[in-house]
């Protein structure tokens, strides 16, 4: 029997801005055109939209958040308000959104992030980490690497594999027009990049961003009654928690992506060998394949292997990023991964995936703190 | 690792329940906590056993043996604060008692380090602070 939610909520329409260096355009503004875009894509008034969630930018908290985008839009939101999960945020934002239409507390609701960090301040990915700053223990790539390393020596995994991802990230994004970074790579480049932060390299890393994304959730039924023109259904969603962070994490090379798939896949109906294309979160490329091997579309330290030999180039057995990611579209956490996905199933990608009938996304925050988990499907 | 003049305080805030924590370290000791109620021992301080939740819990020194969980190497500094030391190491390294710390691995003999590898505890006074460091064995 499936489950009661599969495919009862649909995205109705995606929007975004443009990505890249936008300077002069605060984060509020980012998200009103994103928001804007995607009632049109969606076909649907502002008037239709009761529900707004948002997470506050990651170069920078504000408190109320929420209430100041609401205004800027003109809106009164019966649900709404800021939901942090870091990267994980997006994807759990548009599940609380189906469950608040559920329960009935709201009907269409708008979910959206924006955020300046590279015309602003990187200071949120450089930051000291607590009391261990003397050591030398700052910023975000170095939480990462610790777990690269961990896998390397556990499992055999090469950077070279780790390179094979950022290849196929970068070769998407190359074809991508509304791509940040359109260079594709070879392995030797990816190999010859300096070193952030032994073992990753820096086309290990993702790029730094300015933009904005959204999308509207509702019924399916809703979207019917609006005349919405090519709603999404939403197949299932989950999500994960690892609350340590790295250095009390007891196991570092599992993450809670398992659990939070499990779920998703659960309420989809599906199993690893039903997905057609996979959209992972890739702030860094250990996330992907340690995603691949969590989601159980290989086993446990079979990653670096399963990246191999083009299979999840466009033209592989499991395309993935077909945007290109955080690695090459824009290093936005997250929400670029669930607008592709829609085109994906839509149709309608750049690199169109042929039959795109079930496609996973990803989101994760924190260093592999969060996780959270959006299956789409026609 | 050692001889800089930085001033390497700023960095930490001390709080009541750390203070006992950077006490011991001038003393030549590296102290973890152990919970009266369940036995769960850990760092970095924090008020209450993340295991059981109780406040009941005594400081205990480490016998300073440890292993490798993992490590990286900065090649970027971070901060320039850390611009002349590049490239540098950070490490994790579970104690023999349990507790898990963020350190530098000591023992630049070109080995390389690999997971498991034992180590033994340093403390090495810098930037006024005393560190918990780790030599390979």
């Amino acid at each position: 029997m499936s489950h009661p939610l599969r495919g009862k909520y649909v995205i109705a329409g995606i929007g975004k801005t443009r990505f890249g260096r936008l300077p002069d355009r605060s984060t509020i503004s980012m998200n009103v055109e994103a928001c804007r875009e995607a009632l049109a894509d969606a076909g649907v008034e502002k008037e239709a939209v009761d529900a707004l969630f948002v997470k506050y930018p990651t170069s920078r908290f504000e408190s109320m958040y929420g209430q100041k985008l609401a205004e800027a839009m003109g809106i009164q939101p019966r649900v709404g308000g800021v939901w942090d999960q870091a990267g994980a945020s997006n994807i759990s934002q548009i599940a609380f959104a189906c469950m608040s239409i559920e329960a009935g507390l709201c009907e269409v609701a708008l979910v959206t992030f924006a955020d300046n960090p590279k015309s602003g301040t990187r200071e949120a990915y450089s930051r000291p980490r607590g009391d261990d700053a003397p050591y030398g223990w700052f910023g975000v790539p170095a939480t990462y690497a610790m777990i690269a390393r961990r896998h390397m020596e556990e499992f055999g995994t090469t950077s070279r594999q780790l390179g094979e991802i950022a290849v196929v990230c970068r070769a998407n994004g190359a074809r991508n027009p509304d791509a940040q970074l359109r260079k594709a790579i070879t392995l030797d480049d990816h190999q010859a990049s300096p070193w952030i932060v032994e073992p990753l390299h820096r086309d290990d890393c993702c790029l730094v961003s300015d933009g904005g994304a959204a999308v509207v959730v509702m019924s399916a039924e809703r979207a019917r009654q609006l005349g919405v023109r090519a709603p999404v259904p939403i197949l299932g969603f989950g999500q994960g928690q690892t609350s340590w962070e790295v250095a009390q994490r007891p196991t570092l090379t599992e993450t809670c992506a398992r659990e939070s798939a499990a779920v998703a896949f659960r309420m989809a109906g599906i199993q690893p060998g039903d997905v057609d294309v996979c959209e992972l979160y890739d702030c860094f490329t250990i996330v992907v394949l340690m995603t691949l091997e969590d989601y159980g579309f290989c086993k446990k330290g079979e990653g670096g292997h399963f990246v191999e030999g083009g299979r999840i180039a466009l033209d592989g057995s499991l395309p993935i990023n077909t945007s290109g990611g955080l690695l090459s579209e824009t290093g936005m956490p997250g929400m670029q991964h669930v607008l592709e996905g829609v085109r994906q199933v839509r149709g309608t990608s750049v690199n169109q995936v042929k039959n795109a009938g079930v496609v996973v996304v990803s989101n994760q925050g924190g260093t592999m703190h969060t996780h959270s988990t959006l299956v789409l499907g026609g | 690792m050692s001889g800089t003049d930085l001033d390497l305080t700023s960095l930490i805030t001390e709080t009541p329940v750390s203070v006992p924590y950077w006490a011991a370290l001038r003393a030549g000791r590296l102290d973890f906590q152990r919970c009266r109620a369940c036995g769960n021992a850990w760092l970095p301080p924090r008020e209450e056993c993340p295991r059981c939740l109780e406040a009941d819990w005594a400081w205990e020194t480490a016998s300073g043996h440890g292993r490798v969980i993992s490590w990286v190497v900065y090649h970027v500094a971070p901060n320039q604060m850390f611009a002349s030391r590049v490239p540098y190491n950070v490490a994790i390294v579970e104690l023999d008692e349990g507790p898990r710390l963020i350190t530098n691995l000591l023992g630049d003999d070109g080995r390389s380090p690999r997971i498991e590898a034992p180590v033994q505890l340093e403390i090495q006074e810098e930037g006024g602070l005393a560190m918990a460091r780790f030599r390979l064995v």
